[in-house]
């Protein structure tokens, strides 16, 4: 079955239309780059997104640290994911790239704090 | 008394760091970056989204982690950031005076680096008719109480602008579990970047009315609701479009103002069109030794852009302080059909130049021309070209040579 469709490549702000496609192969015309032949793949078969989100401190400088996930994760779970982080509580201080939440939902990524939050004195 | 340095940067976010760290590198070391907040890094803290770094690193990098890849190297070099500080007055001597915990602090300088980056437009700008109830946020003000403070910020919400931090809150909202009813776009195109329209409204199935916008706001207290209307092709909203929109919550993404009040008091000349300085290839503005970069200068939509025009502000100032004062450059670069600005203003032609642009709508598959009193000398060719995304290019002294004017403009191919 052949169709076709546009996808807009999010990897970085040039935001190529990707023309993809799918045959018994996959073709992707109009990248600049390799990486936006990968991307329209995944987003075939298995879209995935980095997830970044807030989780709270407790004695911190700062309430919340910004967090990520390590490696993009399936775009379905992300709900989920979020869900899942507004259950945690650090006590501060949170080191820079601190492991959050390991393996979260078993998507193989662990959440990871993008900041440092040092304790409030 | 009055403590003399080298070099003053007034702010400490992605433009501020970025040529502290250059200016440190290259020797200069009585240098000194004044940042309001309590912490370094500006805006890019409440930016915890993932898209910075691609151009500078090659690297998918979150607005803190770019941050803090400045904040390690300006440690590393012991650049002295002085925080929670405001400057309240720059004179033309380059005197600073600063508002800071250990109460007021005058320095002098040798050259100054204005780094203060922009602040959002906001309800009054735009005239919305209406009452005046609780609610209404600005796309960066929502941000900061969202991924800040932990404040949340409302339950049914409509975006007027498709601006990117507009786009971003989109989704951010919706994922914290807010009902996001629609992005409102005057324009009918989109604001933003393409990749955010893709990934914060396509990915959670967020409509995006374009040519559309809100024409009055209702609520006594708090927000009831706003009444949307489509727009013909002048702005004018077409009778019989309008519907009302049940909310608590209306946040916009309407646009960014250089902050330049300290330029202004200081007699700085402004650009019409960018609200930043007007400035030559140095990125000189027209008080000597007054140097400006970042989002002060023109909106960027790139952090990467900003950290690689403060550096070219750093090396700028590293020449200054070695070879003393350049008057600003004399010939003048106009921006022609199909363009809204172009920085710099005014050139030399003596050096290998970037410019950087927008253009004033789309356009597909056109031309841009840099040309001098008719005669063209380079064109870049583009298959599209957006206002919402900064055009950059450079051209060599060799393609500069004998200019007296610079026109660039958009053709037809």
């Amino acid at each position: 079955m052949k169709s076709e469709r546009e996808i807009t490549c999010i990897v970085c702000p040039n935001g190529c239309k990707l023309e993809v496609i799918c045959n018994d192969t996959l073709i992707v015309k109009n990248a600049l780059c390799p990486k936006g032949e990968e991307y329209a793949r995944n987003e075939v078969m298995n879209p995935v997104r980095t997830v970044t989100s807030t989780v709270k401190v407790c004695d911190g400088v700062l309430p919340l640290v910004s967090v990520r996930s390590n490696k993009p994760v399936p775009k379905e779970k992300i709900p989920e994911i979020i869900q899942l982080l507004k259950e945690v509580e650090l006590d501060a201080p949170v080191e820079f790239h601190q492991i959050i939440y390991g393996d979260i939902l078993g998507a193989g990524a662990d959440i990871i704090a993008t900041r440092e939050v040092k304790r409030s004195k | 008394m009055i403590i003399d340095k080298d070099v003053i940067i007034i702010g400490a976010g992605p433009a501020g760091l970025a040529a502290a760290v250059e200016l440190k590198k290259n020797g200069v070391e009585k240098l000194v970056v004044i940042e309001r907040e309590p912490f370094a890094g500006g805006i890019l803290n409440q930016c915890i989204h993932d898209g910075f770094g691609v151009i500078k690193f090659n690297e998918v990098l979150t607005g803190p982690e770019y941050a803090q890849r400045y904040i390690d190297q300006a440690e590393k070099l012991c650049v002295e950031v002085l925080t929670s500080s405001m400057v309240i007055n720059m004179s033309r001597e380059k005197e600073i005076t600063v508002l800071s915990p250990k109460g007021l602090v005058v320095y002098r300088a040798k050259s100054v680096i204005l780094a203060m980056g922009c602040r959002e437009r906001t309800r009054g700008a735009l005239g919305i008719p209406g009452t005046r109830p609780a609610g209404i946020f600005t796309a960066g003000v929502a941000q900061h109480f969202v991924n800040l403070k932990n404040i949340m910020i409302g339950k049914r919400i409509v975006i007027l602008g498709s601006g990117d931090i507009g786009l971003i809150m989109a989704r951010r909202l919706t994922l914290e579990g807010s009902k996001v009813i629609a992005v409102v776009e005057k324009m009918s195109y989109s604001n933003g970047l393409a990749r955010n329209v893709t990934q914060c409204l396509e990915d959670y199935d967020i409509p995006l009315l374009l040519s559309h916008t809100v024409i009055n706001i209702e609520g006594k207290e708090r927000l009831k609701s706003v009444t949307i209307a489509k727009v013909d092709d002048k702005g004018e909203p077409v009778r019989g479009t309008s519907q009302k929109v049940d909310c608590d919550t209306l946040i916009l993404s309407v646009g960014l103002i250089p902050e330049n009040e300290l330029s202004k008091d200081a007699g700085m000349k402004l650009d019409e069109v960018t609200q930043g300085a007007v400035v030559d290839e140095n990125l000189q503005t027209s008080i000597e030794g007054v140097f400006a970069c970042g989002n002060v200068l023109q909106v960027h939509d790139l952090a990467d852009h900003v950290s690689n025009e403060a550096e070219k502000a750093a090396r700028s100032v590293i020449n200054y302080l070695a070879n003393g004062f350049e008057p600003q450059s004399k010939v003048e670069v106009i921006a022609g059909m199909g363009i809204r600005y172009v920085i710099p203003q005014a050139i030399s032609g003596k050096r290998d130049t970037t410019f950087s642009m927008r253009v004033d709508r789309q356009w597909v598959d056109r031309k841009l021309n840099f040309s001098t009193c008719g005669r063209l000398i380079k064109s870049f060719k583009y298959k599209r070209l957006n206002p919402s995304e900064m055009v950059v290019v450079n051209l060599k002294t060799s393609d500069l040579k004998d200019v007296e004017s610079l026109e660039v403009s958009i053709s037809e191919e």
